[in-house]
């Protein structure tokens, strides 16, 4: 890869994608292949609010690469309490470690990280901001269903907070994809990214019935409406309602659909859906190792 | 404008620049991006909504002993497009510069998003990238459209 860092979706080119993915499926395709390339080498983890699925994913990648992590652990036991600047938190932690996962709970954290580091820093989320992995491995996961081409997929839900949502429908302006997305008036997509897809050309259109485009979509993007996002118990729940897919809903799709989802789910996903072919988050969320291996190998080779 | 109206705007400093056509109600905020703030012993004075054919009323600020440069006077193109800048030298303008967009304002502006790091007790200046029709900020990527002298950090 051309960067130093994986800061945010926005950077991410056509090839870097491409990149990413095809080195993931090489992985995939022989794990063992990669099982000693890293050796010797630290990661350090850096997560200031708890994510333990994502931390978990990125201690699997790069052990399996061969290296080892350093775990910053808990807010409540480090430096960040007594007031340290996250400015100063990363340029201790760098001198640990051949590069650096930040997951942070303020906006644009890390950018503003990599500004003091010259070790690779990948964001894994910074508040509402990108989760640039994430959407690499969505992006993965698309890439082997359906491929990522003559694409027509359908995001649905909190539009508005939900940043995985943003960072996959940024990246998708690369490639030829037409994006739907469907949500309450409420939690329609923010501004920022209303504008990001309009310069980029990209074909967007917003719905709040899912009815109306099911049936000629590749892929269903689902994310959960959370209740905090409502002043009202009775509006959460009669909105989230017109937002939950079961088998009966996805009667009117078609046979290869792919109906994937960022995870933990609620109850926006019925589980007899599970148990369909349209299911894939399983492996969606599994797919997160091999593609955050690719990812670290490419980074850290630039380093070596 | 004709000459005897630019007798009274500009000739009245001998050595310095004369902003004009600064969108009405805006001049306090011309001199704090500008830093003036009368502690330099700059002298400085001040026309709020004088009338103009152009903008209906506008604001005009004269600095004397002061020559900004361009890169000064861009800035100002967030908070007043359409100003013009005259730069004077022994009673004559010797140079005229109009305001231009600039790619990226630093330290300039607050990004009105709390939870960006930019409003943290970090080492860092605000970062603005100019966009079509507004500036973006350049951590969190919110965008600011109407109102940016709101959220100057000068003023
Ligand atoms: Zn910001």
């Amino acid at each position: 890869m051309r960067h130093d860092h994986l800061l945010s979706a926005h950077q991410l080119s056509r090839a870097d994608v491409e990149e990413v993915l095809s080195r993931a499926a090489e992985v995939a395709a022989d794990p063992a292949a990669f099982r000693d390339r890293h050796a010797g080498k630290l990661l350090a983890l850096c997560f200031f609010e708890p994510s333990t699925r994502t931390k978990m994913s990125f201690d699997a990648a790069m052990k399996r690469l061969g290296g080892d992590t350093v775990d910053m652990g808990s807010v409540e036991s480090s430096s960040v309490k007594k007031g340290e600047s996250l400015a100063d938190t990363v340029r201790v932690i760098e001198g640990y470690a051949d590069g650096v996962v930040l997951r942070h709970p303020s906006e644009g954290a890390a950018t503003m990280a990599a500004e003091f580091v010259d070790v690779p820093l990948v964001n894994a989320g910074d508040g509402a901001g990108q989760h640039p992995t994430q959407t690499l491995l969505d992006l993965y996961t698309i890439r082997e269903t359906h491929g990522l081409d003559d694409l027509t997929i359908g995001v649905m839900g909190d539009l508005k907070y939900g940043r995985t949502v943003h960072s996959l429908s940024t990246v998708l302006t690369n490639f030829d994809a037409r994006q739907h997305f469907i949500s309450p008036e409420s939690l329609r997509l923010p501004r920022g990214v209303r504008f990001d897809l309009h310069e980029a050309g990209a074909q967007v259109r917003e719905h709040t019935d899912l009815d109306e485009v099911l049936p000629e979509l590749d892929v269903l993007y689902v994310t959960r409406i959370q209740r905090e996002r409502f002043p009202d118990e009775n509006e959460y729940h009669t909105v989230a309602g017109q937002y939950r897919i079961d088998a009966e809903t996805l009667e009117a799709a078609k046979d290869d659909l792919t109906v994937m989802h960022p995870l933990p789910r609620v109850d926006e996903i019925a589980p007899e859906v599970d148990d369909t072919d349209h299911a894939r988050y399983f492996e969606q969320a599994h797919n997160g190792v091999p593609v955050r291996m690719a990812l670290l190998d490419l980074l850290l080779e630039e380093g070596e | 404008m004709s000459d005897t109206d630019k007798q009274l705007r500009v000739s009245k400093i001998r050595n310095g620049t004369v902003i004009d056509h600064v969108t009405g109600g805006q001049a306090l905020n011309v001199l704090a991006i500008l830093g003036i703030d009368g502690a330099g012993g700059e002298s400085v004075s001040i026309g709020m909504n004088v009338p103009s054919d152009r903008l209906g009323r506008k604001d005009v600020v004269k600095v004397e002993d002061r020559e900004l440069s361009q890169s000064e006077v861009d800035v100002l193109s967030l908070i007043a497009p359409e100003a013009t800048i005259n730069i004077v030298r022994d009673y004559e303008v010797v140079e005229k510069l109009r305001v231009e967009r600039p790619e990226r304002v630093t330290g300039l502006l607050t990004c009105p998003n709390r939870n960006c790091i930019s409003n943290a007790n970090e080492p860092v200046d605000s970062r603005f990238d100019v966009v079509d029709d507004g500036v973006r900020c350049g951590y969190c990527g919110t965008i600011v459209r109407d109102d940016i002298a709101d959220h100057l950090s000068v003023s």
